[in-house]
């Protein structure tokens, strides 16, 4: 394994894990408020939630490069006034992670809440715990292993996101080129033996993720 | 050509080729060519399909793309009858390969460089040495190590010594068009595409041209592939492309006609 590579491994781990530690507050809270509350236009925020998962990534990709370029509405205003640019940087491989792999957090999130007996939260609420205290000591303990299953999935969908980040980062070696764009590149170049080395390492770093992420799914705490 | 007589000929002629499309329904289908053209050729082969068909030619399917990502497709036998490609390199790497069908390889057209500013920019640009300077923040490229555009600017950059401060500005694209796409959207602050690029794009201006004299020498090779069914109609194509009709397009465009082409 050369330089190169240890450093593209390197980089996208890392972005794909500050992806997904960027969208878990407001992930939590969204998934938290789906479950435990009825109001008015809930039904749409859901549906928004899960576009990502099943709208083409490069289309994703192409609403946040209108946004974020330095023509978009919030691209311009942070290039113009703050002389920070998100397109092309590896900011914008965290930002198109993080928008890709936001459904499946909240989603897991959700039934992680869903499972937690309501009752058990009555309890702690007639004996006095406020409601901050009701969620950060009974709820979200309860719901952590739920909770962390559905990180580490959110983290392995990060870890290979593709469509968006291409455009929305581009593909800068040494900047932005993360596993699958780099594998992508030595594909067209016809490095093929390169490939399927970095291939071998996302399929491992994905097969743990996902594997961690049904263990601690599966073995859920239930709260009955 | 422009005598009316000489088009009726001309009609009647590709007319009566075996699968021209106007023909009564009990004869078979009319024929459809593959052909795989560098993502520069876009506008230029779009036109030129639309009119080989007018004039009673096959059906023209076309796969647009940068010339490395097309010989890859062709090298893993995707279904191609004619290839133009944006550089000679990828055309003897098929022709090594014995993908190119014996005798039908010709050079057909040339180009010049071009570096592109979005159309609202207020970037001067007076030598490609001013893309080092502080203003210029991000430039768009294609992928210099296999895409022809990407390896051409790349051979010119370092040429004039200017490579090694540009290059961690460099935001390399998939194709030519990828890069000028890049500079419409006014991401980057400059790009360097071909001259026939620029002008299919409204969103972007020429800051500067390179001449054809000081750029790399840039050639579009066109060949049948041997793993065509049809050689047949895709020699006529070919053909075609070298006609008058299809060197006018191609000239209107803004390509240069290589020496040794037929002239129009």
């Amino acid at each position: 394994m050369s330089a190169d590579e240890w450093w593209i491994i390197g980089f996208t781990v890392r972005v794909a894990a500050i992806g997904t530690l960027l969208i878990l507050p407001p992930g939590l809270l969204l998934a938290w408020l789906l479950a435990r509350y009825q109001w008015p236009g809930k039904p749409l925020v859901e549906t928004l939630v899960a576009l990502p998962l099943v709208m083409p990534p490069v289309a994703t990709g192409l609403i946040l490069l209108r946004l974020l370029g330095r023509r978009g509405a919030l691209g311009g205003f942070l290039h113009d006034r703050l002389h920070f640019d998100i397109v092309f940087t590896w900011r914008g491989v965290i930002v198109a992670m993080a928008v890709m792999s936001c459904p499946l957090l909240v989603r897991t999130a959700r039934v992680a809440f869903e499972g937690v007996n309501p009752r058990l939260e009555q309890i702690a609420r007639t004996l006095g715990a406020s409601e901050r205290r009701v969620f950060f000591s009974v709820t979200l303990p309860l719901a952590a292993r739920g909770i962390l299953g559905g990180v580490l999935l959110s983290f392995a969908r990060a870890l290979g996101e593709f469509g968006a980040t291409i455009l929305v980062a581009g593909n800068i070696p040494g900047r932005t080129s993360t596993l699958s764009l780099a594998i992508y590149q030595l594909v067209q170049l016809g490095q093929d033996t390169d490939a399927f080395r970095l291939l071998a390492v996302s399929v491992t770093i994905a097969f743990l993720a996902v594997w961690g992420s049904e263990w601690l799914m599966t073995h859920r705490v239930r709260s009955e | 050509m422009k005598s009316p007589f000489k088009s009726l000929v001309l009609a009647l002629a590709l007319g009566s080729l075996p699968g021209a499309g106007w023909s009564a329904a009990d004869t078979p289908a009319p024929v459809e060519l593959n052909v795989y053209a560098a993502a520069s050729l876009t506008d230029a082969m779009k036109e030129i399909a639309a009119n080989y068909q007018k004039v009673g030619g096959a059906r023209i399917a076309l796969n647009f793309g940068a010339s490395s990502a097309l010989a890859r497709q062709i090298v893993e036998k995707a279904p191609a009858d004619v290839f133009l490609s944006a550089d000679e390199a990828k055309m003897n790497d098929l022709e090594k390969q014995g993908l190119v069908l014996k005798g039908t390889r010709r050079s057909l057209l040339s180009n010049t460089l071009v570096i592109v500013v979005p159309a609202d920019s207020a970037l001067k640009i007076a030598s490609a040495r001013d893309l080092a300077g502080p203003q210029v923040k991000a430039i768009a490229l294609c992928e210099p190590q296999t895409v022809p555009a990407g390896i051409y600017a790349q051979q010119y950059l370092r040429k004039i010594n200017v490579w090694d401060q540009v290059v961690k500005k460099l935001v390399p694209t998939e194709n030519v068009r990828a890069a000028l796409a890049s500079v419409e959207s006014g991401n980057v602050d400059a790009g360097i595409v071909f001259k026939t690029d620029a002008g299919v794009s409204k969103e972007v201006k020429v800051a500067l041209e390179i001449p054809a004299a000081e750029g790399p020498a840039i050639s579009y090779p066109v060949a049948v592939l041997s793993g065509s069914t049809k050689a047949e109609a895709a020699r006529k194509f070919v053909a075609y492309l070298e006609s008058p009709a299809g060197i006018g397009v191609f000239r209107k465009y803004g390509f240069l006609i290589r020496p040794g082409s037929p002239a129009p």
